[in-house]
């Protein structure tokens, strides 16, 4: 069924005793559907509530009651599609999928088995160090989740939350096209992507609102495929890194020493780095597919296709064609700006036409470098953000009327980002405004070469030193003498 | 004064809206009916209290003349639809002391239209069944015996079998029931009741214990066609909850009941006659015929070629369906619990504890035939023959405007009749399987006693959402068979 063609670059390759391995990467992302109500009840799916609080009769599973598909996540579902380039199916169907569970109240979880939603697509991602690639998708289907079950709260009784039992979710299923841990992190998120721009899902991995599960198999390069492994639900982009990194050194280790690979799902232990054996292919349930008989088929038309298509929203990839064309960004920039929603909206904000037209390229290299550096070490979301796109707008704009110099700017964002206030207030309140007043940088200038008078007269020799005098300036102007104008001054009174 | 008990609904409704006689006291003459009937086992739970309550309620309507159309009426309840505050057991031990918080669409319909409920209905257990012997509540006995067979007790057919009992031993003026594959009609056959299975999406499924959705109809057992008619108006109607429900507007079955019908054209199916079956039965059939043809209807012979696969399709898809649909009694948050060793031994003992024979029978059967590797033979196959047979039917349509056969081919038998093979007791369900596997309308109305002194019933078929025809045609029948036998009142 699946074939794998492409072959991984050689820098991906992992070293073995014999020969070099390749890794085959596919994933079953799991997104939930950004919606206020349930896939089959109008139970609320707000995250962190009580438990138990957000439960209706029928995510419950009360004897009688049916499920009424909520059309807004057939909606989404289809968007979605769109986003992934995909063929959307105007028939599609809900099954069954039997088993027994205490957190799975049905005993049964609906879900898309034969007739998914969306079928196949495929999407460009560009990995950190890495050339482009493709990846297509196999299918995109809907399902509900089933409740929590939580363990450790007690030694010998487990207890069941079913609030999110019923939520939405999408399962994209791509095909094995990442070769790498790298690109397998890059696929996620470029989905990751899509979905926010989309509106489709928060992409909030660390809620377990987009979560992976990964199956891993090694090859020689260019070979047959190996048997693979499934490794579920692994909720964030470092531990899915680092999961691919342990299964396929494990799953080598195994073939070298004459071993073979059985398949298997796996669990990632995100504390030990290893992933370890959940349930074997023996030990599968058999799911028992059937059509639900309590839903009908999902039949969509034309017009509800393009209707969606019509109030599509920009998808990444174009925003990114629009931002080098339109800002004069470079390629590299642009991506990382349009890798996600909230990132091109801070951007644009900050560039916007009605701002007085800021410089796009010292607006993206602030954002990029100071603003995501700071974001990063107080592991801040970028929506969460002490400084928002006006207020650095501010601070773009003080730099750009020669208010204060770029250097002071810096000292000024870490006191915004701290909380200090505008960059206005900081500026005005820490004495921060460049001198420009030439008659006073003048004097400073003439202070400090009255000061070094040995100095001065070794200028003309060593022209080098004048950087000695600029530094003494600025020290005497506590850094808020124009550098320009302490240059230009400094060269005349020295005669260079 | 009159036997309160003896009136038909449209007769006691009319009543209680003349008001010559009051809620309350048709409905003490119930209870006092029921708790002389308590031998029959017709209820497995009653709510005298509440219903007097409620009757009290209705008559401060009826006094004002306001009220629904079936205010004052004390009625029974399947004990499979879920009653809000009322225990629902659906005649299986698993589900407890389990008392639903919500109202299930028909008989909240049915209370808004001013019904006084009795109490719950024996049946078989999760309705599957034909002589409501695999109730966990025991068996419901049949007003009915043979003659000259004093000790004999009969089954009252199934799985609607408390509601037949209690309608034809003037225990309510009438009762829900549901048909999975003749679950109302049969009981009706053996009962010398009238039982309408509506078309499919015609009553709400929500809130009534599911069997096998794709199959599972609510309707009523009444002791005549109009009174079904009543019934059915009340119970049926759109429902969004249901994503099966049909949102089309009801006509009015009552004035149905009076259409004529002469120049319809009912199709005799040629597929209909089995081995074994007592001549009675076909010489009861042809009398049917003439009843029709007297009423100035056409007789059209018809044939439904794929009729002999539908009993084995029916076994295939039903317990398909209920083995998943009956996954949700696990004993983890709500009726019975039996804890094991590990989480998967207090499923099996639950569930071994909590359901009976035939149950675990169907839920193994349907686990079987979803099986990876057996569903293409079993489930798609049988899912196919369902489209086939639907297409007998629509081919049949094109000749004819409903169907008649018998009901059953056999009056009721003893309880307890040992069953050796349990294929001969899925037998009960020939002729009114086909109608849940497409989905259509069908009645049966009591036309004659056998040689034992036995009702038996025949039955109309009709176009889906053609209601009103298999009414017409069935208050035919019914006034041609005139069939006004009544059982011995030998258990008060």
């Amino acid at each position: 069924m699946f074939t794998a063609k492409r072959v991984a670059a050689k820098k991906d390759w992992l070293s073995g005793r014999d020969h070099d391995w390749e890794i085959i990467l596919g994933l079953e992302v799991h997104a939930q559907v950004a919606s206020n109500a349930k896939l089959f009840s109008g139970a609320a799916t707000e995250f962190g509530a009580e438990p138990n609080t957000q439960v209706s009769l029928v995510d419950a599973a009360m004897p009688g009651m049916l499920p009424v598909v909520n059309a807004f996540c057939i909606e989404q579902a289809v968007r979605t599609g769109l986003g992934l380039n995909a063929q959307i199916n105007k028939f599609s169907r809900f099954d069954r999928k039997n088993y027994f569970y205490p957190d799975l109240p049905q005993g049964y979880q609906i879900s898309q088995f034969e007739f998914p939603i969306v079928g196949e697509g495929e999407i460009e991602i560009t990995p950190e160090s890495g050339e482009p690639c493709i990846v297509g998708i196999e299918r995109l289907h809907l399902e509900q989740d089933a409740g929590k079950s939580i363990h450790d709260l007690s030694p010998d009784e487990t207890y069941v939350d079913l609030n999110r039992s019923g939520v939405c979710l999408m399962e994209i299923v791509s095909k094995p096209d990442m070769r790498s841990p790298e690109e397998a992190s890059a696929y996620v998120e470029k989905l990751r992507g899509i979905v926010r721009a989309l509106g489709t899902c928060d992409g909030d991995m660390e809620k377990g609102n987009l979560r992976a599960d990964v199956n891993v198999s090694v090859r020689k390069p260019g070979g047959d495929l190996g048997t693979r492994c499934e490794i579920k639900n692994v909720n964030s982009m470092r531990f899915i890194r680092q999961a691919i990194n342990y299964e396929a050194r494990r799953q080598i280790d195994i073939l070298e020493a004459g071993g073979e690979i059985h398949q298997e799902t796996r669990l990632f232990d995100n504390k030990k780095g290893e992933t370890r054996s959940m349930r074997s292919k023996e030990d599968a349930h058999d799911y028992r597919y059937f059509p639900d008989p309590d839903l009908l088929p999902i039949k969509i038309t034309d017009k509800y296709i393009a209707d969606i298509k019509a109030d599509m929203p920009e998808l990444p990839d174009a925003r990114k064609a629009r931002f080098v064309e339109e800002y004069g960004i470079p390629d590299y920039d642009a991506g990382i700006l349009t890798a996600d929603k909230a990132k091109g909206d801070f951007y644009e904000r900050l560039v916007a036409k009605d701002t007085g037209g800021r410089d796009a390229k010292i607006a993206a290299n602030w954002i990029m470098g100071d603003l995501f550096g700071a974001l990063n070490n107080a592991s801040i979301d970028l929506e969460d953000s002490p400084v928002n796109s006006d207020a650095l707008g501010e601070l773009l704009d003080l730099i750009a009327n020669k208010t204060i110099s770029g250097k002071i700017a810096k000292d000024v964002f870490e006191k915004m980002f701290e909380g200090g206030g505008s960059a206005s207030e900081i500026v005005e309140r820490d004495g921060l405004k460049q001198v420009t007043d030439t008659g006073a940088i003048e004097k400073m200038v003439q202070d400090v070469i009255d000061a070094n008078a040995d100095q001065a007269a070794k200028v003309a020799d060593n022209p080098r030193l004048i950087g000695f005098f600029v530094g003494q300036v600025m020290k005497a102007s506590g850094g808020k003498a124009n550098p320009q104008a302490v240059n230009e001054i400094l060269r005349k009174k020295l005669g260079l | 004064m009159t036997d309160l008990t003896a009136l038909t609904l449209e007769a006691a409704l009319a009543g209680l809206k003349a008001k010559n006689f009051s809620s309350v006291e048709i409905t003490k003459a119930h209870i006092d009916a029921c708790m002389e009937g308590a031998d029959l086992n017709a209820f497995i739970t009653t709510d005298f209290e509440n219903a007097l309550v409620a009757a009290k309620a209705s008559d401060a309507k009826l006094a004002k003349g306001e009220g629904g159309a079936l205010e004052g009426a004390p009625l029974g309840i399947k004990d499979l639809f879920c009653t809000e505050g009322v225990k629902t057991t659906a005649g299986s031990k698993i589900l407890g002391a389990f008392k639903p918080q919500y109202e299930c669409t028909v008989t909240a319909n049915m209370k808004q239209d001013g019904m006084v409920m009795l109490g719950k209905l024996n049946l078989d257990e999760f309705a599957m069944g034909s002589s409501n012997e695999t109730s966990a509540f025991g068996s419901v006995v049949n007003p009915w015996k043979p003659e000259g067979k004093n000790d004999e007790e009969l089954v009252p057919g199934g799985s609607s079998g408390g509601s037949a009992s209690a309608v034809a031993a003037n225990m309510c003026l009438g009762a829900t029931a549901t048909d999975t594959g003749g679950s109302i009609r049969q009981p009706a056959s053996f009962t010398g009741t009238v039982g309408i299975k509506p078309t499919y999406g015609r009553c709400s499924r929500w809130g009534i214990v599911a069997f096998a959705s794709s199959l599972d109809q609510a309707g009523p057992i009444t002791r005549t066609v109009k009174d079904s008619a009543i019934m059915l108006q009340s119970m049926a109607g759109y429902d969004p909850k249901d994503s099966t429900s049909i949102n089309k507007e009801l006509p009015d079955f009552s004035v149905a009941c009076d259409r004529s019908i002469k120049g319809l054209r009912i199709g005799i199916p040629k597929e209909y006659t089995i081995d074994g079956m007592p001549g009675e039965i076909d010489d009861l059939w042809q009398q049917g015929i003439e009843w029709l043809k007297d009423a100035g209807a056409e007789i059209v012979p018809v044939s439904l070629p794929h009729t002999k696969y539908a009993l084995p399709a029916y076994y295939i898809v039903a317990p398909a369906e209920c083995s998943s649909n009956l996954a949700r009694y696990d004993g983890m948050r709500y009726g019975v619990r039996v804890d094991g060793e590990d989480l998967n031994d207090t499923y099996e003992m639950t569930r071994a504890a909590g359901f009976g024979k035939e149950v675990r029978r169907r839920i193994m059967i349907g686990t079987y035939v979803l099986s990876a590797g057996y569903y293409d033979a079993y489930y798609l196959q049988a899912q196919k023959v369902r489209s086939r047979i639907a297409e007998d039917f629509t081919n049949a349509w094109e000749t004819c405007d409903a169907l008649l056969t018998p009901t059953c081919p056999s009056a009721a038998f003893p309880i307890g009749r040992p069953v050796n093979d349990p294929v001969q007791m899925y037998l009960n369900d020939i002729f009114t399987v086909t109608a849940n596997l497409a989905g259509l309308p069908g009645i049966s109305v009591p036309a004659a006693l056998d040689k034992d002194g036995l009702p038996l019933g025949l039955q109309i078929i009709g176009r889906a959402l053609d209601e009103e025809t298999v009414f017409a045609a069935g208050a035919a029948l019914e006034k041609a068979a005139g069939f006004t036998a009544k059982p011995k009142k030998w258990w008060v």
